[in-house]
């Protein structure tokens, strides 16, 4: 039984590299160069929360109202100001950009809030569990943090499929050049694409900070589990990005429980193998641009 | 009235100046061939007109006010599209979302999907396909169909024949009388001459970046013709 306890803990834990991971496809999907900002992105934006927890008083649940729309601003700003500027010149300017970014955030958190490690008071919710078996719980705030995944996920799918907006959005991931004959315009799909994929942030950031605790210098390793995600996933799917979240969880979670020092490692190895058999993902919906 | 007024136009890609003072207009409702060999500036033509390529002199305006210069997808919202060169179809959405992303920016008209549909009635059974998986008869008619959707004033059409089998061809061009018929100016870029004068009221001959010989089809005699379009008498 102990085995199965574990890949259900790791597909809960899968719930929020589930939440990393979205965002960091969503820009990849349509801009095809990695924001290698996204993990101090979600770090900034569990230290956001805190403040807004503090200094409000709201609950860090609650503080997403003003957090979503905040990180919101904060993409489609980012976008227009600085990185569309680097489009057109290839990749390497807007990964050296992003890295830049990173730094700067990363050292500014650090002067801001200190290195120590924070967390968001979420009260009870913390240690909330449903028994499954006299033997075996699982907590009530992974399962929302996974049911929220899901959910986000699939209000991308229809905003995806049903919506001119969405059309537009994919049509750009297409052919960003051809899309501007049909009168849309790639950057503002760019800067949509960011906004969309920082409001996805600012919700990972409130789950990562309510379950675990996070310090300035969090960031890079939550891009790699983003990264992991996707490359797990394939470039730019949706539903990659649950498989290779879930995928993700399982195996640190099965690799925890056997030697606890391979919690990561197991992860890593799964990326890899994932790579070696099958390059572009096990879902992968990005198609070649010619 | 001309709905395009081209005046004098040059355009480089990068030292090479492939548009040497090209002058044309198109009367509303007209359809103008513009024919030349490869390399005589047709697809840059069309590209400089719908903001794809710098215009690096000369004037370009639409109902009298200019456009030159503005960002492509302004352009559609003023009534001009583009059925690009290779059919442009985007891969990864259907025929229907190809179809209904041509009407972006919600300019009202004659054509909607279900006109479209009647229009090239073979894309009804194919309209959950990807763009991916269509023939490339197939993928000319969303192309031609997606450009409709936006209801232009002027449609620039480049090289629509370009590959097909000759059945296709005629079929897409029996298509180009209920376009018109809407009352839609055509711009057509075709190599095929025999083709292009069965629909154009006018043509255009260009030749290595300027306009060589213009007029109407039945009144150009062949040996003008030739000489406008190799640029020697052969």
């Amino acid at each position: 039984m102990t085995i199965i306890y574990t890949i259900i803990n790791g597909i809960l834990l899968g719930g929020l590299y589930t939440l990393f991971g979205t965002g960091l496809a969503l820009t990849f999907g349509i801009m095809r160069t990695v924001n290698l900002a996204h993990g101090d992105m979600i770090v900034f934006g569990s230290f956001m929360s805190l403040l807004i927890t503090r200094f409000l008083g709201l609950p860090p649940f609650i503080s997403l109202v003003v957090l979503i729309p905040a990180m919101f601003l904060v993409g489609q700003v980012l976008q227009h100001a600085l990185l569309n500027r680097t489009l057109q010149q290839g990749v390497m300017p807007s990964v050296i950009m992003t890295f830049g970014l990173s730094v700067i955030l990363q050292n500014a958190m650090l002067l801001s809030f200190s290195a120590d490690r924070a967390s968001l008071p979420i009260g009870s919710l913390a240690t909330m569990s449903l028994p499954l078996s006299g033997d075996f719980a699982i907590g009530v705030l992974p399962l929302i943090n996974l049911a929220t995944a899901v959910l986000v996920l699939y209000l991308l799918h229809l905003f995806f499929r049903c919506t001119m907006m969405g059309r537009a959005f994919r049509a750009t991931s297409d052919d960003p050049t051809t899309v501007e004959l049909m009168g849309v315009s790639s950057r503002q799909m760019y800067a949509l694409a960011m906004g969309i994929a920082f409001a996805v942030i600012a919700v990972s950031a409130v789950f990562m900070g309510a379950r675990t605790n996070f310090s300035p210098l969090d960031g890079p390793a939550r891009l790699i589990f983003a990264f992991e995600v996707v490359i797990i996933g394939g470039m730019g799917s949706l539903k990659g990005v649950l498989a290779g979240g879930l995928i993700l969880g399982i195996a640190q979670a099965l690799g925890g429980a056997v030697n606890p020092a391979w919690f990561q490692l197991a992860g890593h190895v799964a990326t890899l193998l994932v790579l070696a058999v099958r390059p572009s993902g096990l879902f992968p919906e990005t198609i070649d641009r010619t | 009235m001309a709905v395009l007024e081209v005046e004098d136009i040059h355009a480089h890609y990068g030292l090479f100046h492939a548009l040497k003072g090209v002058s044309l207009e198109v009367a509303s409702g007209d359809v103008l061939a513009i024919v030349g060999a490869n390399g005589a500036g047709k697809s840059t033509l069309l590209r400089a007109i719908c903001g794809a390529l710098p215009v690096t002199g000369g004037k370009v305006a639409m109902n009298g006010s200019s456009i030159q210069n503005q960002p492509a997808y302004e352009l559609n919202a003023l009534g001009i599209a583009l059925v690009p060169e290779g059919r442009r179809i985007f891969p990864s959405l259907s025929v229907e979302d190809n179809l209904v992303l041509g009407g972006y920016r919600g300019r009202k008209g004659h054509w909607t999907l279900q006109r479209v549909y009647e229009l090239f009635p073979e894309l009804v059974k194919r309209r959950h396909n990807a763009g991916l998986d269509l023939s490339g008869g197939e993928q000319q008619m969303v192309a031609i169909g997606r450009a409709l959707m936006s209801n232009p004033e002027l449609i620039l059409m480049d090289e629509i024949s370009l590959g097909l089998a000759p059945i296709v061809v005629e079929q897409i061009y029996r298509a180009m009388g209920d376009i018109t018929a809407q009352g839609a100016t055509v711009l057509l870029v075709e190599q095929d001459l025999s083709r292009a004068f069965t629909v154009a009221q006018h043509v255009c001959f260009l030749l290595e970046g300027r306009v060589s010989l213009r007029g109407v089809p039945s009144a150009l005699g062949d040996q003008e013709m030739m000489t406008a379009y190799f640029g020697a008498s052969v």
